[in-house]
């Protein structure tokens, strides 16, 4: 005969309202196998929990329900309970008499009787609990870091920092990300590169972060403390081993016209290449699409083209003939920050709902340009030293329209979310551009300033009364060029008034977007992402940097868009979980995973068809004699999230979820 | 905003059947003006903005603020030339030509006394026209215009103009589907049930 208890908590007044908790109690504890039934105002107190404890104790327990709330709410809380009483936690279970029953009903005796139902059948269960041990998996204490950006770099060094070694992935040649692109930061006008670079410097020279430039991720398997990644590392042509960054190929290349990536178009660099002069690592790297030698082959042509900067190199290091190659590391999680692009309002758009802005004239009028080519003109090492300069003519402009909003906050032709940092750095740009061009003038056309943040609306503030920006509130309509100027056609909402600006260039706040092929990526490590792409947090609130898939985390702007500060604080976020998380050599999961009977199963694997999260592996089944009598599907453990869906499936019953088996389903069933 | 204008007053924004001036509006053109997040970008594009005491951008929010007085009393609604450019460029959809076309309806149903005369008897012409010959004749529409507003030497030095460039026919152009004109005249204006 069982001995059972059953505690009815009236979580003050949100069940006690409702349900008489004293009855239900009462008519509990007349059932058969009930050894002990109380009820209390608050279970979960330190009193309350006391006279679980006790009874555990006292009445030599073999199987508790709490009727209470959610077992989301405080299952983990009881089950610390009674396992500190002595009895294994997998024998105490929750009827949640709370959200299913007390704060839905109005009725008091109809919730009473539900009530009593409801922890009824919770009692049939408990009947068939039986004790399960946690499981443990060996941890691999390396961490992978995805994108080397600000948000990657930060959380590469703190879990390098912290005593684990981190593999740093990064898809462009250099390391740095945007953050390397932007000429001074808000609110502090402190110069991007000089705090930046000494952090790139630092992660190319720390002993526990290897990187992978020019490389993406192209596989991952496993699970939390055990993934298996495979990364691509991209040809760049040129020996990394032999390449000592003299730059002597790039001064010889003919190719000298390719509009620089890291310039956004306003400055120009060689077929063989390093991004920027601080780049890390300095190796460069050819661009296969515009070499003259990779031209010359894809023509079919039998001589080779050209070959200068091979000559050119004192450690032949140059080699033609390199090809993508592969490599595999094994780690314990992953922390995902690529970060974001903005929207190229120009280009035809890849998705329907993204039309563009034709009226703006991006990419038909030269002096129409966005946010990050302003920095790269107002940046010491931009291509015009730092200058302000419009790209028609080269003229300085004397009155610049800056336009906030382009793509954010317009459901019609863009994105309905706010991009975050426009406010500032249009602030910020407006500054620049008064402290360079001091009989400039700068109109910003705004729709809300969001300036929330330490210093931040002091900062905004300070670009309108001490660099006398004018601030217009409403959006531009239409612009085009007219002799020598572009016409803005604005408002002031505020006065009612419509606005013409006869500006020398315009400049275009764009909106924040995840970078292209995030999902993809997103797919490969089985997190979820939003309708725009931003990777999806496992809760808005209480876990901002953990994703739905556990051992992958996210930082930075690939989550939503966010500025410098919230990227890195994110960052160093990922990193303490990751540093967490490896602080045991094993992890200890709860055991409630599927379990497959390799003698009921027929190996049909509709529950491998099923599987969500890659659970099911297959598992060979042999005689004595080496003989292969059959393949049966296995659970790995590691992998599986307990959601049951593979039970439901399996047609020979052989497959069981811990917790949930059929057993105790159907006694909670037919309790009913 | 004096506290006799105030947003809830029933007397300034209900109309007999006590229904808010934005609830109409949104029911009548099938446009919900709670849309609007007040860019201007209307405005800003609005060729007769320059025109208008209030702009379409602040007809809106008039009408989200349900001032259906000030908005009867004003006449810019009538200064629209139903271009469309506000409507083509609003980041949310919310079609302003739209909504002030339904602003000049609840006019011309609730309040024609507020309605300018000339307006009033330009518009009367123009629908007269269209049910009469199946589209625009425009020398009936100019004599129609002139007998109604009493504005009869407006704008005649540039008859002559208009006549040498075949702009002011003496005779109303055919419809052939005239039976067709009058049912959608009937249908829309008495109201009438057509299948």
């Amino acid at each position: 005969m069982a001995r059972i208890g059953v505690f009815v908590c009236h979580c003050g007044e949100n069940i006690g309202r409702t349900v008489d908790c004293a009855r239900v109690a009462q008519a509990l504890g007349e059932l058969p196998g009930v050894a002990h039934a109380a009820d209390y105002k608050y279970m979960c107190s330190d009193p309350g929990q006391a006279l679980v404890k006790q009874a555990i104790v006292e009445k030599k327990l073999d199987g508790v329900v709490v009727a209470a709330c959610s077992p989301h709410m405080h299952e983990k809380t009881f089950r610390r309970t009674v396992s500190s009483a002595g009895l294994n936690p997998f024998l105490c279970e929750m009827a949640n008499i709370r959200e299913h029953c007390s704060w839905i009903h109005e009725d008091c005796e109809a919730a009473t009787v539900k009530a009593t139902d409801l922890a009824r059948f919770m009692i049939e269960k408990v009947k068939h609990n039986v004790p399960l041990q946690p499981i443990r998996i060996p941890i691999t204490r390396r961490a992978l870091v995805i994108g080397a950006g600000i948000s990657g770099i930060q959380a590469a060094l703190d879990i390098a920092d912290g005593g684990r070694d981190v593999v740093l992935v990064e898809k462009e040649p250099s390391i740095g990300g945007h953050m390397s692109q932007l000429s001074e930061t808000f609110p502090t006008l402190d110069c991007s590169q000089c705090i930046l670079t000494p952090r790139m410097v630092e992660v190319y020279q720390h002993p526990r972060i290897k990187l992978y430039s020019y490389s993406e991720v192209d596989a991952v398997e496993g699970y939390i403390g055990s993934f298996t990644v495979r990364i691509r590392r991209k040809a760049r042509s040129v020996d990394e081993s032999k390449c000592n960054g003299c730059g002597e190929c790039q001064k010889v290349c003919p190719n000298r016209k390719i509009p620089s990536e890291f310039d956004v178009g306003l400055g120009k660099r060689s077929a063989i290449y390093v991004p920027f002069p601080q780049a890390v690592p300095n190796i460069p790297v050819i661009d296969r699409e515009n070499c003259a030698l990779y031209k010359g082959r894809a023509r079919g042509a039998k001589k080779q083209a050209c070959g200068r900067c091979a000559e050119a190199c004192g450690r032949q290091a140059i080699d033609y003939d390199q090809q993508d190659s592969f490599v595999t590391e094994k780690v314990g999680a992953i922390i995902v920050a690529t970060g974001y692009q903005l929207y190229s309002i120009g280009k035809q758009q890849e998705a329907e709902n993204l039309k563009g802005y034709g009226e703006y004239g991006y990419g038909r009028i030269p002096d129409v340009i966005d946010g990050l080519q302003f920095e790269r003109l107002a940046s010491a090492s931009g291509p015009t030293s730092g200058k302000i300069l419009r790209p028609s003519d080269g003229k300085e402009p004397k009155t610049i329209a800056f336009l906030q909003c382009i793509g954010s906050r317009d459901p019609a032709k863009g994105m309905e979310y706010c991009s975050k940092i426009c406010c500032m750095y249009v602030a910020k740009h407006t500054m620049l551009y008064h402290h360079k061009v001091h009989d400039g003038k700068a109109v910003v056309f705004y729709m809300d300033i969001r300036a929330a943040g330490k210093g931040y609306d002091e900062f905004a503030r300070r670009a309108i009364e001490e660099s006398h920006a004018l601030y217009l509130r409403g959006r531009v309509s239409k612009m085009y060029r007219e002799g020598d100027v572009i016409k803005v056609f604005g408002v002031d909402t505020l006065s009612g008034e419509p606005v013409v600006i006869d500006a020398d260039m315009v400049v275009l706040a764009t909106a924040m977007r995840p970078q292209p092929g995030i999902e993809a990526l997103a797919q490969k490590l089985s997190i979820s992402y939003d309708g725009h792409g931003f990777i999806n947090e496992a809760h808005p609130k209480l876990r901002p940097v953990e994703t739905n898939t556990a051992g992958v985390f996210v930082a930075g702007a690939c989550q939503s868009p966010r500025d410098i500060p919230d990227s890195v604080a994110m960052a160093s976020a990922t990193a303490s979980k990751v540093l967490g998380l490896f602080s045991a050599e094993e992890l200890e999961r709860e055991p409630l995973v599927a379990h497959i009977d390799p003698a009921l199963c027929v190996g049909c694997f509709h529950c491998e068809r099923v599987c969500a999260y890659g659970a099911i592996e297959h598992k060979e089944i042999r005689d004595k004699n080496d003989n292969l009598i059959k393949i049966v599907a296995e659970v790995n453990s590691g992998v599986c999230q307990g959601c049951g869906t593979c039970q439901a499936t399996c047609p020979s019953k052989a497959d069981e979820l811990e917790g949930f088996t059929d057993q105790q389903i159907y006694a909670e069933i037919n309790a009913f | 905003m004096t506290s006799s204008q105030s947003v809830s007053s029933p007397e300034n924004g209900r109309n007999s059947s006590g229904d808010s001036l934005a609830h109409e509006i949104h029911n009548l053109t099938g446009v919900d003006p709670a849309r609007c997040y007040q860019c201007g970008k209307c405005t800003a594009g609005c060729p007769m903005a320059n025109e208008m005491a209030v702009g379409p951008h602040a007809m809106i929010r008039l009408i989200q603020l349900d001032r259906r007085d000030r908005l009867m009393r004003d006449e810019s609604k009538w200064l629209c030339l139903t271009c469309e450019t506000c409507t083509s460029r609003c980041p949310n959809e919310i079609d302003p030509a739209r909504l002030i076309d339904g602003l000049r309806e609840i006019a011309f149903r609730d309040h024609r006394e507020k309605t300018p005369a000339r307006i009033r008897a330009f518009h009367e012409s123009f629908l007269n026209q269209i049910r009469m010959f199946g589209r625009m004749y425009e020398l009936g529409l100019v004599i129609w215009y002139k007998t109604k507003s009493g504005a009869l030497f407006d704008d005649v030095a540039t008859a002559p103009g208009l006549i040498t460039r075949g702009k002011l026919n003496f005779l109303p152009h055919g419809n052939q589907d005239i039976a067709s004109i009058r049912r959608i005249f009937e249908a829309c204006v008495e109201g009438k049930d057509h299948k």
